[in-house]
């Protein structure tokens, strides 16, 4: 809901979520998968630097996402 | 036993009533005794089972500028009458038609008590309207197919009047009203769901008990084109609060959402924040707030040029058991902030 509102005012919105199938089915445009509800850009088994690297890669899937044309609905 | 023959009002717009086309939109609501127009359709599919005492007629214009006081004009006419049931239009694809028979079987069925059936295309916006308050019988667009709607129209009005069972939208010809029954069947749900699953793995065809609301698609909007220079905000639906939760976010149901300020922050640190969102286990995200609004590393690429800017604040609010209605709205204020501020991108995350 609020990806595609933001969506409608003409930004682009890179959605990370765990549960991407929900993200796709509802209409969020650009969807990158999160790692867990309870962490979405996040792993608390890593140590700490490398869970940086990790949450860093997700979002730069999400900044391409950002720089992608999409038709619809798209899983990153 | 002989049964009663029911007493049926009918109500008819100018246009069907024969007095005149949009010239004579503006005539003020009259009673013309027996049936007129379409309501000898109605008479011939009633048979001897009832009669149509009176035809209500009113212009479309002069309802819909002013509903209320038409209704009320209305109301005492069919009263008169004492019909046992009432029955407005067809209104096929007619808007302003299709509105006053909503809003007339609404007040008849509500104030009067008396049973009331309309029909009108699906698209019809008194569908939109008053599909949740009356039996709207679902017509074609035009009054070509008047004696197929006039039929149904009969038929599910003298059911109602007789007490018969109403099977449902399918069987009954109606707009369904979003209204959920419950019904004995002869098998458990989960037997019923079983040879569903079975149909759709064979590819046969099944029908679903549950209908899934229908999402509406945005366009997508433009991709960003030069990320070095654009800024981004974070958005997250995971409840992060300052805090004790200053602006009182909901923990569940969320009305409204917060806008917290990075100041030059490198990353979220785990004193300052709270997760008001009641859905899920926050501890991790405690620990780390970055776990769910990574500004640590939106800083790296800011510094790095990867982007142009982190916005200075990020958008908070609870992503659990919030209306449709409510996200819409915070979705909108957001969004409206964000164009203001000249937002190249956002990155929302979700929990």
């Amino acid at each position: 809901m609020l990806a595609k509102e933001i969506e409608r005012a003409g930004i682009p919105v890179a959605h990370v979520c765990p549960l991407t199938p929900i993200a796709i089915v509802v209409g969020s445009n650009r969807v990158i998968a999160g790692v867990k509800i309870i962490h979405p850009v996040g792993n608390p088994e890593l140590p700490p630097a490398v869970e940086k690297e990790f949450r860093m890669r997700i979002v730069e899937k999400a900044l391409v996402a950002l720089q992608s044309k999409v038709e619809g609905p798209t899983l990153f | 036993m002989e049964l009663r023959r029911l007493r049926v009002v009918h109500y008819l717009n100018q246009f069907f009533a024969r007095i005149g086309g949009e010239e004579k939109a503006n005539v003020e609501p009259r009673v013309i005794e027996g049936p007129t127009g379409p309501g000898r359709a109605i008479q011939n599919a009633l048979g001897e089972r009832g009669e149509v005492i009176a035809t209500i007629v009113c212009g479309d214009n002069y309802f819909s500028e002013n509903v209320e006081n038409a209704v009320d004009e209305i109301i005492p006419l069919v009263y008169r009458y004492q019909p046992d049931v009432m029955i407005a239009g067809p209104a096929f694809l007619g808007g302003r038609y299709g509105v006053a028979c909503g809003a007339i079987c609404k007040a008849v069925k509500e104030r009067l008590n008396i049973p009331a059936v309309t029909g009108m295309h699906a698209e019809n916006p008194g569908v939109n309207l008053f599909h949740r308050d009356v039996y709207i019988i679902q017509t074609g667009p035009s009054a070509a197919t008047m004696n197929e709607a006039v039929s149904k129209m009969v038929q599910l009005v003298v059911k109602i009047a007789e007490g018969e069972k109403i099977v449902g939208p399918a069987h009954d010809g109606y707009i369904p009203r979003g209204i959920v029954v419950n019904e004995m069947t002869g098998q458990t749900g989960a037997e019923r769901v079983f040879e569903m699953l079975l149909a759709k793995i064979q590819e046969r065809s099944y029908e679903s008990e549950v209908l899934q609301p229908k999402h509406d698609r945005v366009v997508p909007a433009a991709p960003v084109r030069l990320i070095e220079q654009a800024m981004v905000a974070l958005v997250t639906d995971g409840g992060l609060v300052p805090k004790g939760n200053p602006d009182g976010i909901e923990s569940v149901g969320a009305t409204r959402f917060g806008e917290y300020s990075l100041q030059e922050e490198v990353a979220l640190k785990e004193e300052a924040f709270d997760v008001c969102h009641a859905g899920y286990d926050s501890t991790f995200v405690k620990q780390d707030p970055n776990r769910l609004v990574p500004v640590d590393v939106m800083r790296i690429l800011e510094r790095e040029k990867r982007i142009g800017k982190l916005y200075n604040k990020f958008f908070s609010t609870t992503g659990v058991g919030t209306t449709v209605e409510d996200a819409r709205k915070i979705g909108r204020a957001i969004a409206s902030e964000l164009r203001a501020e000249g937002m190249s991108g956002v990155i929302l995350t979700s929990t």
